[in-house]
């Protein structure tokens, strides 16, 4: 049985009994796929967020750079791809980690192994995943996008384009104070709780409208756009529409929770599943803003090295999945 | 009392500093308050995440938008340091 069987039968029961529709209509089936995905998807959003919240007090960036450190080998791209999952960051904090990890001894190539991992796998994309796709779609996600982020920094590592860094990144020494708050070692299980909820529910009330308006289109897509509409358009026929499904999604920077919910309704009307996980890993990973601010610290070349690398394998990741399904 | 706000300029950072400023004001604290942006003087202060916060040069809060009250309860210790 579905663990969400219970928002299942709530939504029914509000549909037929409360509301007087029934389900097979445009209207029933809208209202029905409303009523069961914001509960769900909101759940979720939160318990998922409260999970990641409170692993991140283990895993702050000082106490991670200390474990990259030095770390030559592959073995420190698939380390801090795996870190990344769990300590998402805002794109503002991009350039003050990559030079702090630079100037704390981290390689180039693990350095943007984490820079990939980090804001690809976040707890809102892997919140709306699992309530929209299921966990195993989830699962397939966040496999891919560490994949994609330790041979993308494996591959930056092995080319060694520390030459293509902004020189003056290289010559910061930071000072090594011991500061009051970051390390996060020695506290106590109940302040990671806290932690965890206060990060949890920080991020649910800044989401949640997204997620709603989202689920409301979706639902609105759901009911009236008639069947294998998406087929013709961006159906498996069309071999471009990955690429472009990519370019659609580098704008939307962020706003992986509004549009996440419309891509299921399209789902259903036969956008294949691939093209959906490119999709989103070019909303979270490939950022407008984010490469901006990259510029600071990276030349030209390794700028576009990184959005190239990034590029291709989110494009690759689509059409292998698109093929593996098909 | 020294305080810095490192952050780039973006709305989370600029909240904080406001932030900053009013628990300040509401504690009656005299403080001298700066926000660092520059990207190199951020890393040669020792930030990671943004925004941050340092009273006199110490990391006392990273990577996230701080409460007023508990800025207030954090510069309230640290007066009485």
């Amino acid at each position: 049985m579905s663990p969400f069987a219970i928002f299942d039968w709530l939504a029914r029961m509000l549909v037929t009994r409360v509301f007087g529709l029934s389900l097979d209509s445009h209207l029933g089936a809208s209202v029905h796929f409303f009523f069961y995905d914001v509960p769900k998807v909101l759940t979720l959003l939160l318990a998922v967020s409260f999970a990641v919240g409170t692993l991140q007090t283990w895993l702050e960036p000082a106490s991670v750079r200390r474990w990259l450190g030095g770390r030559r080998s592959l073995l420190g791209n698939v380390l801090a791809a795996t870190v990344g999952i769990f300590t998402p960051f805002c794109s503002c904090s991009a350039v003050p980690l990559f030079i702090g990890f630079l100037e704390g001894g981290v390689p180039l190539g693990v350095t943007f192994s984490y820079l990939i991992a980090a804001p690809m796998v976040n707890e809102v994309a892997m919140a709306l995943l699992w309530g929209l796709f299921g966990f195993k779609v989830t699962a397939i996600y966040v496999g891919f996008g560490v994949t994609l982020a330790i041979l993308a920094g494996a591959a930056i590592g092995f080319l060694r384009l520390e030459k293509w860094v902004e020189p003056f990144v290289w010559k910061i020494r930071a000072q090594r104070s011991a500061p009051a708050c970051e390390s996060g070692e020695g506290m106590a299980l109940r302040a990671r709780l806290t932690e965890g909820w206060r990060s949890s529910s920080g991020i649910f009330r800044k989401v949640w409208p997204y997620v709603v308006a989202g689920i409301a289109v979706g639902a609105g897509v759901h009911g009236y756009v008639p069947q294998d509409f998406i087929t013709r358009i961006a159906g498996p026929g069309n071999p471009l529409a990955v690429p472009i499904a990519v370019m659609l999604g580098v704008p939307l920077y962020a706003n992986v929770a509004g549009v996440l919910p419309i891509t299921e309704a399209l789902v259903a009307k036969g956008l294949p599943l691939g093209t959906v996980l490119s999709f989103t890993m070019a909303v979270t990973a490939l950022s407008l803003p984010e490469m901006v601010i990259l510029r600071k610290v990276l030349r030209p070349k390794l700028l576009g090295i990184f959005v190239g690398l990034t590029t291709a394998g989110i494009i690759g990741i689509g059409y292998l999945f698109n093929a593996l399904v098909a | 009392m020294k305080i810095q706000i490192a952050g780039p300029g973006c709305p989370n950072c600029r909240t904080t500093e406001q932030r900053v400023k009013d628990a300040c004001a509401q504690i009656d604290l005299a403080a001298d308050i700066s926000h660092v942006t520059d990207y190199a003087e951020m890393a040669a202060l020792g930030v990671l995440r943004t925004p941050a916060v340092l009273i006199d040069g110490r990391i006392v809060m990273m990577g996230r938008v701080p409460s007023v009250a508990e800025l207030k309860t954090l510069l309230q210790g640290e007066a009485t340091r």
